[in-house]
């Protein structure tokens, strides 16, 4: 039993199906468009809810899967199926036939810019919850320079109609307590305010880091969107939100303001979803054939799908769908 | 003359100038002070809360959005009867800081 999963995206999902597909017996093939496996853990720095260097996750996924067929810098840029599977073309002109196709490619991360009234683009000190995570692994950002006050922004890009994005992005709350944590840490005088409307702490630990994040770094949680942003003459950012809990406006000048931009779907890969017939849902991700037993399957047999390619997803929840994704592409092709 | 016309004060809580001088020395005696997740359940529970304006969660929030008076006046309303304490699941001893604010 020798057959070829073609897994596209070598991101945490598809890292993690190739490691257990493997020890299956299968013969996963990775084809990732970066240049690099690891996907956007790649890029972060630490891990809620205790602060796990993202590195060592990374690292060892990577390990797991150092005698995997993999493709860097390549896309699938064509797909066809017929009785005796589906034949991928790549852009390096390859062809991969394989029995089963595994859909793992992810999330994009919310255009800021798109919500103009936070001034992402046009003012300096505005960034993204990206770019924090950037500062925090290379310790340089032009814009971080000694701030004494810095504020964050839930919810950019998700629970929005306005952005046509209604759903919650899942794991922004817990990264924003993280990263405020962690400007605590590097700036102990600074002042850190966040502002959510709900704080959804909905894993293991995530509470505890909620508790911390008050007790122990004194960060100040603010019930209320931030409405609008502008910048007055030092190239400081005058924002506004309602405090929601007292029922009164706020006006408060910042040094940085952090935007928690939302997970939305990695669009680079309709062309082929739609050749393979798999339809997106109403959050615009790819559809999965129903979400209590059928959430790695797809209306197309053979089809495959795991991650947060079908809605926004942590890390431990990516990693559980690309171990049940393997299960699920073991039975289909033993009992085919 | 009156014209029936008036300037209206800004109601925005200007947080660059707020003076936190109570609740941070408050928070140094009782840091629990900061955990507080807005429940409610201290204001549902108060005795005093069932006739008049009295509310904890509220009372925190007014000092740290410069509200001083407007707290120390609530305060007089406090019976000191505890039962907020009771309740409180972060466990803050609200009756203490009630006291703690007034010395």
């Amino acid at each position: 039993m020798k057959e070829n999963i073609l897994i596209i995206g070598g991101g945490a999902a598809g890292m993690e199906a190739a490691t257990q597909l493997q020890k299956m017996g299968l013969t996963p093939i990775i084809v990732e468009k970066s240049e690099q496996l690891g996907g956007h853990v790649a890029q972060w720095d630490r891990l809620f809810p205790a602060f796990h260097p993202a590195k060592d996750v990374v690292e060892k996924m990577l390990n797991q899967v150092k005698d995997v067929k993999t493709y860097l810098n390549t896309e699938v840029t064509d797909i066809q199926r017929d009785d005796n599977g589906f034949h991928a073309t790549l852009s390096n002109n390859e062809k991969i036939d394989a029995k089963a196709v595994i859909l793992a490619t992810g999330f994009d991360i919310f255009k800021a810019e798109r919500k103009q009234e936070y001034g992402y683009g046009i003012y300096n000190n505005v960034m993204t919850s990206v770019e924090l995570e950037k500062f925090f692994r290379t310790g340089h950002d032009a814009r971080i320079n000694n701030p004494k006050k810095i504020g964050f922004v839930h919810c950019v890009g998700a629970r929005d109609v306005k952005v046509c994005n209604t759903y919650c992005s899942k794991v922004c709350c817990t990264t924003a307590l993280k990263q405020a944590c962690e400007i605590k840490e590097v700036f102990p005088d600074a002042e850190v305010y966040t502002f959510y409307m709900d704080l959804r702490m909905f894993g293991p630990g995530y509470e505890d880091l909620y508790l911390k994040t008050q007790k122990d770094f004194d960060v100040k949680c603010v019930r209320g969107r931030v409405c609008e942003v502008s910048e007055d003459m030092d190239g400081k950012l005058v924002i506004k939100a309602e405090d929601t809990l007292f029922g009164k406006p706020l006006k408060m000048t910042l040094d940085v303001l952090v935007l928690m931009c939302a997970m939305e779907k990695n669009k680079s890969i309709d062309a082929i979803q739609q050749k393979l017939g798999v339809a997106n849902n109403t959050d615009g991700f790819m559809q999965n054939q129903d979400m209590y037993l059928g959430m790695n399957t797809t209306a197309q047999d053979g089809v495959f799908v795991a991650g947060a390619c079908t809605a926004p997803k942590s890390l431990p929840d990516t990693i559980g769908e690309a171990r049940s994704v393997a299960t699920q592409v073991f039975n289909y092709i033993n009992n085919k | 003359m009156d014209f029936g016309f008036c300037l209206s004060p800004s109601s925005h809580v200007k947080m660059d100038s707020v003076d936190l001088t109570t609740f941070n020395r408050l928070k140094e005696t009782n840091p629990d002070i900061n955990t507080c997740i807005a429940c409610g359940s201290c204001t549902a529970t108060c005795t005093a809360g069932n006739f008049t304006e009295m509310s904890f969660r509220r009372l925190l929030l007014m000092l740290q959005r410069g509200k001083e008076d407007e707290a120390k006046k609530m305060i007089q309303r406090c019976m000191l009867c505890g039962k907020c304490t009771l309740v409180c699941p972060r466990g803050i001893n609200i009756r203490k800081i009630l006291l703690d604010i007034t010395r």
